[in-house]
């Protein structure tokens, strides 16, 4: 790489770019952090200075977690999250193990279908699928998000497997089948253990992805009870015009926090999944 | 290693029949239907049944809680006299052009800026890519607030640098609440391009660069005869995948504006869920909702076609 050595122009090309970029992610975070902080004398009081914090409470966080039910939407979205994530994880591998490994008539045609399944936006399908949630009877349940969640990660789990299977080395898979054992057991006993990297990215998407669904869990749970923390906190802590500043940026900083950490520790395999199907393509 | 030497399939078998049945099994296109068939069928009763289903409600007058009745193409004939739903068109048209440009131009810069080498380098990516993976409407919530009429942070720092108070309306003007839908859209978006943009990047042979050096080329000449054809592929991927979710973006609007003030921002998804989920017109709102499809398939096609080649 063809780069310069001075310290202006390293500032330049390097510094100021990067830092720019850094304060734009990370600002609104920074906001939500000490919104949530400050107490309401310092929030609605336009003659203190905003940016920093004077006088730091953690009353809205105690308000969000005993007076709303945000501890229940969080194990709500979590339930949500793990099932689904597990239900896709199966289906996906079971769909994409066939497409990377055997030779079949309509492989070709499978493979396309579930990529354009993977594209397909949810606004094109929550109507129809509210009216048959509603006709299953499954309204204000948490199985009307866990069916439905999988219909986007199944074919997103797939592809991106799919992408990661073609890379695993067939020899192992040879010399078992050489040796006698069946597909089903070569595949479950040789193959899928070699895989765990890929199922971490798959699994962290699609993990992210439930947690971030909006749409489907707004029209099919109605009920506090019932609710997950996007539609919660929208819902709940937004009561008619009134804003309840304080409690909603502690609400949306907890609701981050899950999301944050399992991709903090898994991170390099986040951008492997995020890149592979790009940089592959 | 788990290889194991001794046959799975014992030589002392019972029967043939059972023989037949393990061989049949064992047959490539035999084992791979049986495998598929769950997630096949899972994904045929859910996605496949509600998108004809959805054709066919916007095929008729339903109003929720009652039966529909088949109307032909009437809700389709409505829409195409209503101003709103050109508006709507409009909207949706301008939002996705101009969200997709500036994260591609800025996805770009991202990536070329963070193609060097310096301190902290893999902190500073992870950091980078967290609006893309917090729940958008947490985020949102966030931009709400950075935005509020009477205690907007942004106009406070407006204010400092000689805008005159009390700063702009951000969500209550139709030109600006399309601005910041557009804005923060590209905030959420923009580590996408640029992390992705970045793996292409590094991909690129550091001798290429080099032999163009050596040949005279200056910066914009790298940039523009080396970097930009060798990142074409991915840039075009990039992009598909871009346009089809922010044609069809729900959550940010709804969030933000509600389709406001005005129906400025209205766009084809919050449209629809307003007439199907507030009006309780089923038939009406799916036939909004597949007015999107069109672009869509075309965009989902094409996309499709590109990723298979690959």
């Amino acid at each position: 790489m063809v780069t310069g050595h001075g310290p202006v122009e390293r500032l330049v090309r390097l510094w100021l770019p990067v830092g720019f970029f850094l304060v734009l992610a990370l600002f609104p975070f920074y906001w939500m952090a000490i919104t949530s902080l400050k107490p309401n004398s310092e929030l609605y009081n336009r003659r203190v200075m905003p940016l920093i914090l004077h006088h730091p409470t953690l009353k809205h966080y105690v308000d969000l977690l005993t007076q709303t039910g945000f501890l229940t939407w969080t194990w709500n979205t979590m339930l949500v999250a793990v099932v689904s994530t597990a239900i896709s994880l199966v289906l996906g591998v079971v769909l994409a193990y066939p497409l990377a490994r055997m030779r079949f008539a309509g492989a070709g045609l499978i493979a396309m279908t579930v990529a354009a399944i993977y594209l397909v936006p949810q606004p094109l399908l929550f109507i129809p699928l509210a009216d048959v949630i509603n006709r299953l009877g499954l309204g204000n349940t948490l199985t009307a998000v866990i069916l439905t969640y999988p219909t986007m990660l199944v074919p997103f789990c797939a592809w991106l497997l799919l992408g990661y299977f073609k890379t695993v080395p067939m020899e192992l898979e040879e010399a078992a089948r050489i040796d006698g054992a069946s597909r089903l057991q070569t595949m479950r006993q040789i193959f899928l253990p070699l895989c765990t990297p890929g199922f971490i990215s798959a699994g962290i998407f699609a993990f992210t992805l439930s947690q971030n669904e909006f749409l489907y869990a707004l029209i099919f749970l109605t009920k506090s009870s019932v609710r997950t923390v996007p539609v919660g906190v929208i819902a709940e802590l937004i009561r008619g015009d009134v804003f309840y500043w304080g409690q909603l940026m502690a609400g949306a900083l907890l609701g981050s926090i899950p999301v944050a950490l399992i991709y903090s520790f898994f991170v390099e395999h986040y951008v492997a999944g995020l890149t592979s199907g790009a940089v592959k393509g | 290693m788990s290889v194991r030497s001794e046959p799975f399939v014992g030589a002392a078998r019972p029967g043939r029949h059972i023989a037949t049945l393990a061989s049949w099994l064992d047959r490539q296109s035999v084992f791979s239907w049986l495998m598929m068939a769950p997630p096949l069928l899972f994904l045929a009763a859910l996605v496949g049944y509600p998108f004809c289903y959805g054709i066919l409600l916007s095929l008729q007058d339903r109003p929720v809680a009652h039966a529909g009745t088949f109307v032909g193409l009437k809700n389709f004939a409505t829409n195409l006299h209503d101003p709103l739903f050109w508006r709507v068109a409009l909207n949706t048209f301008v939002y996705t052009a101009l969200a997709t440009l500036l994260k591609m131009v800025g996805g770009l810069a991202l990536a070329l800026a963070m193609n060097q080498q310096f301190p902290l380098k893999n902190l500073v990516r992870a950091l980078m890519l967290l609006p893309f993976i917090v729940p958008t409407v947490l985020s949102t919530v966030a931009w709400m607030w950075i935005l509020d009429p009477a205690f907007s942070v942004l106009n406070w720092l407006l204010v400092l640098v000689g805008v005159p108070k009390p700063g702009p309306s951000w969500l209550g003007n139709p030109i600006l609440a399309m601005i910041s839908i557009i804005v923060i859209n590209t905030w959420r978006g923009l580590p996408f391009y640029g992390i992705t943009l970045l793996a292409g990047l590094q991909t690129v042979p550091p001798e290429l660069y080099e032999a163009a050096t050596i040949d005279g080329a200056s910066g914009w000449q790298r940039f523009r005869y080396v970097t930009l054809p060798l990142l074409q592929p991915i840039i075009l991927i990039v992009t598909l995948f871009s346009v089809i979710f922010t044609f069809a973006d729900f959550q940010l609007v709804y969030v933000l504006t509600h389709g406001g003030p005005q129906n400025a921002t209205q766009l084809f998804a919050t449209y629809a869920f307003d007439i199907a989920m507030g009006a309780g017109q089923l038939g009406l709102g799916a036939s909004v909702a597949l007015a999107m499809l069109p672009a869509l398939a075309l965009l989902i096609v094409a996309l499709t076609i590109y990723l298979r080649k690959g």
